[in-house]
């Protein structure tokens, strides 16, 4: 077993937790990390932010043995170390929680913990031994977790407390978290911030990987800032602000607040009424959604992944069956057979940016002018008779790459070459042009730089004030406060309730998100989780 | 991280051919032949006269439909082995208009002809479509299925109902006005003479229907509809592009190319209907369009080079005692370097390029 | 010379010069290959035999599959072989598009008339043979039960079938025959497996001698016969040997003297074309008694049978031809 074995670190208190000099590692031309230095004190946290595709991501694998560096070495504890493989990084005392958990689902907590760390061939005495220092570490930790429970019966963030016992269980020093939060509540968030700030009293050193700038103010002893695979700065986080940190990460000032000016509504433009939705095992993933969308406003819908957003834009966009009533100025959308399909969706005014562009939005192999068809590739401006006009394609993408700044300015190029940002320039572009009655966003900035969030933030604004009706589906709360107009929380596939973002607070969107409606009474971390998790439950 | 396109598209396959060749070599030698002379018996026999020209292209032009069969498919992710069974059923089909009518001149006749082995071999690729795009049967299995099924019916009508009085399991001779013109009378109108071979006009058909399926491919609707169908199925839903339909009209046109194979094999050739006639052509189409890059170009090309082997293998035969499985196994690992093993020297060479070419620093969008 | 024809290369020089330096005949061994025990072997040993008695050469090449009779046939005819054999019916279409082409080359066929000028269409007379054999497998019954196991489906083998049931009967009037066919393509000829299946059922029907008519797929019955202990009779080549006591015996059919003869003539002047019948007066057919099988023969068999093959070849004995009007009068 590893886990327990004397590995001989020398307790030099001066000597940095991890200390990186020159990593340097090349996929292809691709330049993913190049020369980077990093010191880590122990017993601090330290940020490492930075844009999609700046390198982070990479700089951990090569910390956890995944990636081989081409250059550089990696000091622990004072000593050079190499790290060949996992095993040797788990050896070293580093651990990781992933971005997507790496648990077995129908395995039980105690079993997700010991596996892989067992000691000897039977199973029963590395149990209890793990049941006994479980109990330990969570009363140590605020890491309450049933170890009796299945994973598959957990809530994402149990899950990912899960994942910080089995670090600690394998008596890792080093924590090494992939933007943890991504698929927390606020509330939950909060909780994990306890945590680690719990383990950081007790020594215990953490990377934290985030591309969100609160979070790094908020936790944060010090961050280091990545772009472009080199790293720029490692500053004190009490001395810097997000304005300067945005500025490291981009290379230029942006502005973080979306500036726009108060809606002005007009007519109904989408009208839902009673929409219901079976998903293909028959489990019922939106129950009765009512909702309305104006004219030049914009409508927010929070929520958790994966508690009906996703279906409520595949509806409207026509990828998706439905039950229910849905009207679009006034007459109504066909939500099941032939006048379903997205092709008559956007016929009738309706544009969508999905929330995946990856999986839906773009075809990754296609040239950019390929792409700006898609969806709209039967309208006549780019067909000549049977054939398709692709120098009309062409000109027509030039001009969308011109006017949306998309980069590199190349309509040959394809999609997958283009970086996150500039991938959804171009979905945004082809929908956006379409000039439509309802804009459906999902994600808009998922995956996004800083500088392409802020242009597509501006470009959604600009299209509500011309008039248009969008409707809003994003988990960042951070967004979803700043772009809307009004807000409706949605929670086990209903709509919880609808605030306006003027008089409302994350605190009381995250109770909401979590199905909790009476938001003026406390409420503990604990009836949060106790809710997610039954919902969670009833789902699977 | 990605070659240059001509790397891709020519050496790479070169490279592979090559490495083909010299394994069978290696085999050739192994059983007590000359390497050498092996290899140049097959070029000459192959490519060193009109004659081994015309068994080439004859051999080609097959392949050359089969290949375009299995492309199509391809690009809408549908990988469809049963070309030899739609191809067979095309045969029938050619048969049964070839025989329907004394037929007064074959360019009446062709057309009919075409139209006959393109429905068969499409209404043959249409119900594993539709057990796949409605029921969710994998397409890989019921094609391989029906190719079975296929042989049997052929078997069936051929000691049955269309047998030619005789004994061997065969139809009659089609009537004299559905023969084809081929390569040596075409040549002789301009003067050159050409061997005898069964190279017809479908080989001039075939490089249409190459022209065709570019077309239908890169430059109408429904090609970019299956092409995205093909790339994203979640994405072509989220487009409008109902998966039913593309699955449908994909496999309708896969299995239509596989059938006017029948027009070269059936029509052009032996002028009968035959119970082994497609001579596993459907499955070297699969290697032809993984070589051909699925591009019709690509087919075009690697149908040649398959025809060549054909030729070459046959001649091969003919002269040495290389055994006949020896050919066969030549063959076959042509088809493994060339389509399973791709990999293998994509890698290399792709290191290769990276290490002499020029170095771009770039970032790249997927961390 | 055109520039055109330079790069093709010129054929007809290649088949010119192939033509009048070797002028060897040429064999074309059909599917189920040279060594199938049978039919095949029988015409590969001609072709041995004759290059062992003259010294000659002759090209030999075997066909993979029913749509490549075509290109085989061109491509021996190109190289400039003359004459060529071809074996079996399943040829005759093929040889009938293919000879007109090849006006200055011979060609023979076995088992079916082809009706082109330069063709000889070899013919045997199985039915009178099988007849014989027929007759020795009445009298070496003991349960009053044979059998017969077909390859292929034809009319070929059913005159096989109709001679083994007149003889028989004419032998013992009594007697049960029971005849079975492999199948109805091309592959009943090589399916032993199916062939040694059909003889146990024939056997549990009570056959005690099996006449196997059926190219590669008669070694499953032989080897049927033989495991169950009771008698089989080969066929084409003389199988005696294969499993010595229990063989009966073999209905030759001597498509290896066949084969010697056309190159043998072809060697000496011009191939006569037409149709050539070998029956049991110059020894196309007849039944094999070697040292495998000549403690199975009495001499009352060899007298009984030698008294027909005397009168059949006289015209005394009438043995109906199944071919001639597609129906057996005995079954």
């Amino acid at each position: 077993m590893t886990g327990h074995s004397e590995r001989g670190r020398p307790a030099a208190p001066d000597a940095p937790a991890i200390e990186l000099k020159g990593i340097s590692k090349a996929f292809g031309t691709v330049q993913a990390n190049k020369d980077i230095s990093i010191r880590v004190m122990p017993g601090t946290i330290h940020g490492i932010i930075g844009e999609n595709g700046a390198g982070k991501s990479t700089l951990m694998s090569i910390l956890y043995g995944f990636y081989k560096a081409d250059g550089g070495d990696i000091f622990i504890a004072g000593r050079k170390t190499a790290i060949p493989d996992s095993q040797a990084a788990i050896a070293a005392g580093i651990g990781m929680v992933f971005q997507h958990f790496k648990l077995v689902e129908n395995f039980t907590v105690l079993e997700n913990v010991v596996l892989g760390a067992e000691s000897g061939a039977r199973l029963t005495p590395s149990l209890s031994k793990a049941r006994k220092l479980l109990t330990e570490l969570a009363a140590e930790y605020e890491l309450n977790v049933d170890p009796d429970a299945l994973i598959q019966d957990l809530g994402v963030g149990m899950q990912q407390r899960v994942e910080i016992l089995k670090a600690l269980y394998r008596q890792a020093d080093i924590l090494i978290l992939d933007e943890p939060t991504g698929v927390l509540t606020p509330a939950e968030a909060d909780h994990l911030f306890r945590i680690l700030e719990g383990l950081r009293a007790q020594g215990k050193t953490i990377i934290l990987i985030t591309h969100k700038l609160r979070e790094i103010m908020e936790i944060t002893d010090t961050v280091s800032v990545m772009r472009r695979g080199e790293m720029t700065a490692t500053v004190k986080t009490a001395e810097t602000s997000p304005e300067a940190l945005a500025e490291l990460m981009v290379g230029r000032k942006v502005l973080l607040r979306v500036d726009k000016a108060p809606a002005a509504p007009k007519q109904i433009v989408l009208d839902v009424e009673n929409l219901r939705v079976k998903d293909d095992k028959g489990v019922e993933r939106l129950k009765s959604v009512s909702l309305n969308v104006r004219a030049g406003e914009i409508l927010g819908i929070a929520g958790v992944a994966g508690n009906g957003q996703s279906e409520l834009l595949d509806v409207l966009g026509g990828s998706r069956e439905a039950t229910g009533r849905v009207t679009l100025n006034g007459t109504d959308l066909d939500l099941t057979g032939k006048l379903s399909d997205a092709r008559t969706r956007r016929a009738r005014g309706i544009a969508h940016v999905p929330e995946d562009r990856h999986r839906e939005g773009l075809i990754l192999d296609f040239h950019a002018w390929e792409n700006v068809a898609f969806g709209y590739h039967h309208d006549p401006k780019y067909n000549r008779g049977w054939l398709m006009d692709n120098d009309a394609l062409r000109r027509d993408t030039e001009e969308k790459i011109a006017k949306f700044d998309v980069r590199p300015a190349d309509c040959w190029q394809t999609a997958k070459n283009f970086s996150g940002g500039n991938q959804q320039k171009i979905v945004i572009a082809r929908e956006l042009e379409r000039n439509p009655d309802l804009l459906l966003v999902g994600q808009p900035t998922r995956g996004v730089d800083i500088g392409a969030i802020e242009f597509i933030h501006q470009q959604i604004v600009a299209l509500r004030d011309a008039g248009k009706a969008i409707l809003l589906v994003s988990v960042e709360l951070d967004e979803i406060m700043s772009l809307s107009d009004r807000i409706a929380v949605m929670f086990d596939g209903r709509i919880m309730g609808e605030r306006l973002p003027s008089e409302t607070t994350e605190r009381e969107l995250g109770l909401l998100m979590a199905g909790i409606t009476d938001t003026d009474t406390p409420h503990t971390v604990q009836e949060v989780e106790a809710n997610l998790a039954e919902r969670h439950g009833k789902v699977q | 991280m990605s070659l240059p396109k001509w790397a891709d598209v020519v050496l790479i396959p070169l490279i592979n051919l090559l490495l083909a060749l010299f394994v069978s070599g290696l085999v050739v030698l192994l059983i007590g032949e000359d390497p050498v002379n092996a290899m140049q018996i097959m070029v000459k026999g192959a490519v060193g006269s009109t004659y081994g020209w015309g068994y080439t292209l004859f051999y080609a032009t097959n392949f050359i439909f089969t290949g375009l069969a299995v492309a199509v498919a391809f690009h809408a992710k549908l990988f469809n082995i049963g070309g030899e069974g739609q191809a067979q059923l095309g045969s029938l089909g050619v048969a049964l208009v070839c025989l329907a009518l004394p037929w007064p001149h074959w360019a009446l006749a062709l057309p009919f002809a075409i139209v006959g082995g393109a429905l068969f071999g499409a209404a043959w690729a249409a119900i594993p479509a539709y057990l796949q795009a409605r029921r969710g049967s994998h397409i890989v299995i019921t094609t391989i299925m029906f190719n079975f099924i296929a042989s049997a019916l052929l078997v069936y009508l051929l000691v049955g109902a269309l047998k030619a009085p005789g004994m061997a399991p065969e139809s009659a001779r089609f009537p004299e006005g559905t023969f084809l013109p081929n390569a040596r009378d075409i040549f002789a109108l301009v003067g050159i003479k050409f061997a005898r071979s069964p190279l017809n006009v479908s080989f001039l058909l075939g490089l249409i229907a190459c022209f065709l399926v570019w077309l239908l491919l890169w430059r109408t609707r429904l090609g970019y509809e299956i092409r995205a169908y093909g790339h994203s199925e979640p994405a072509a839903r989220y487009a409008g592009i109902a998966p039913f339909r593309i699955i449908m009209i994909t496999m309708l046109i896969s299995g239509a190319l596989a059938g006017l194979m029948a027009v070269n094999a059936v029509m052009g050739e032996q002028q009968r209907l035959l119970q082994d006639n497609v001579l596993g052509a459907g499955f070297v189409g699969i290697a032809v369009a993984l070589m051909g890059r699925s591009h019709p170009v690509g087919v075009l090309i690697a149908a040649v080079l398959f025809g060549a082997l054909y030729q070459g293998g046959a001649e091969l035969e003919f002269e040495t005692s290389v055994p006949r499985e020896m050919v066969l196994v030549i063959q076959a690992l042509v088809i493994l370097f060339t389509g399973a093993l791709d990999n293998m020297v994509r890698g290399p060479v792709t290191g290769a390029f990276l290490h002499f070419g020029r170095r771009r620093p770039k970032i790249d969008p997927a961390e | 010379m055109t520039l055109m024809q330079k790069l093709l290369g010129a054929t007809t020089a290649l088949a010119l010069s192939a033509g009048a330096a070797l002028a060897e005949p040429g064999l074309i061994i059909d599917l189920g290959g040279k060594f199938d025990k049978s039919f095949n072997e029988s015409a590969y040993n001609g072709a041995q035999r004759w290059v062992k008695d003259t010294g000659g050469d002759y090209i030999e090449t075997e066909l993979s599959s029913e749509a490549q009779r075509e290109q085989t046939m061109r491509r021996m005819a190109e190289r400039g072989a003359n004459p060529i054999i071809v074996l079996g019916f399943a040829n005759a279409s093929t040889l009938e598009k293919v000879a007109p082409d090849y006006p200055d080359t011979k060609f023979a066929i076995v088992d079916m008339v082809v009706d082109q000028p330069n063709v000889q269409s070899i013919v045997f007379a199985e039915h009178e043979g099988s007849y014989l054999v027929g007759m020795l497998a009445a009298m070496a019954s003991k349960t009053g039960t044979v059998s017969f196991v077909g390859g292929m489906d034809v009319p070929l083998i059913r005159k096989f079938a109709c001679g083994y049931a007149q003889g028989a009967k004419a032998a013992n009037p009594d007697i049960t025959v029971i005849q079975n066919m492999t199948g109805t393509t091309p592959a009943a000829w090589n399916d032993p497996v199916k062939g040694a299946e059909l003889t146990k059922a024939q056997i549990s029907q009570g056959s005690d001698v099996v006449f196997a008519a059926a190219g590669g797929t008669g070694v499953g019955v032989l080897q049927a016969a033989a495991d169950e202990g009771v008698y089989s009779i080969g066929v084409d080549s003389n199988q005696n040997y294969m499993h010595p006591g229990s063989v009966l015996t073999s209905m030759t059919k001597r498509v290896d003297n066949a084969v010697y003869t056309v190159f043998n003539t072809a060697a000496d002047g011009e191939l006569p074309t037409g149709i050539n019948a070998l029956g049991l007066e110059n020894n196309g057919v007849g039944y094999a008694v070697d040292e495998n099988n000549k403690d199975l023969i009495t001499p009352e068999m060899t007298a009984a049978v030698e008294e027909a093959k005397e009168k059949i070849i006289a015209g005394e004995i009438e043995v109906h031809d199944y071919t001639t009007d597609d129906s057996c009068p005995v079954m």
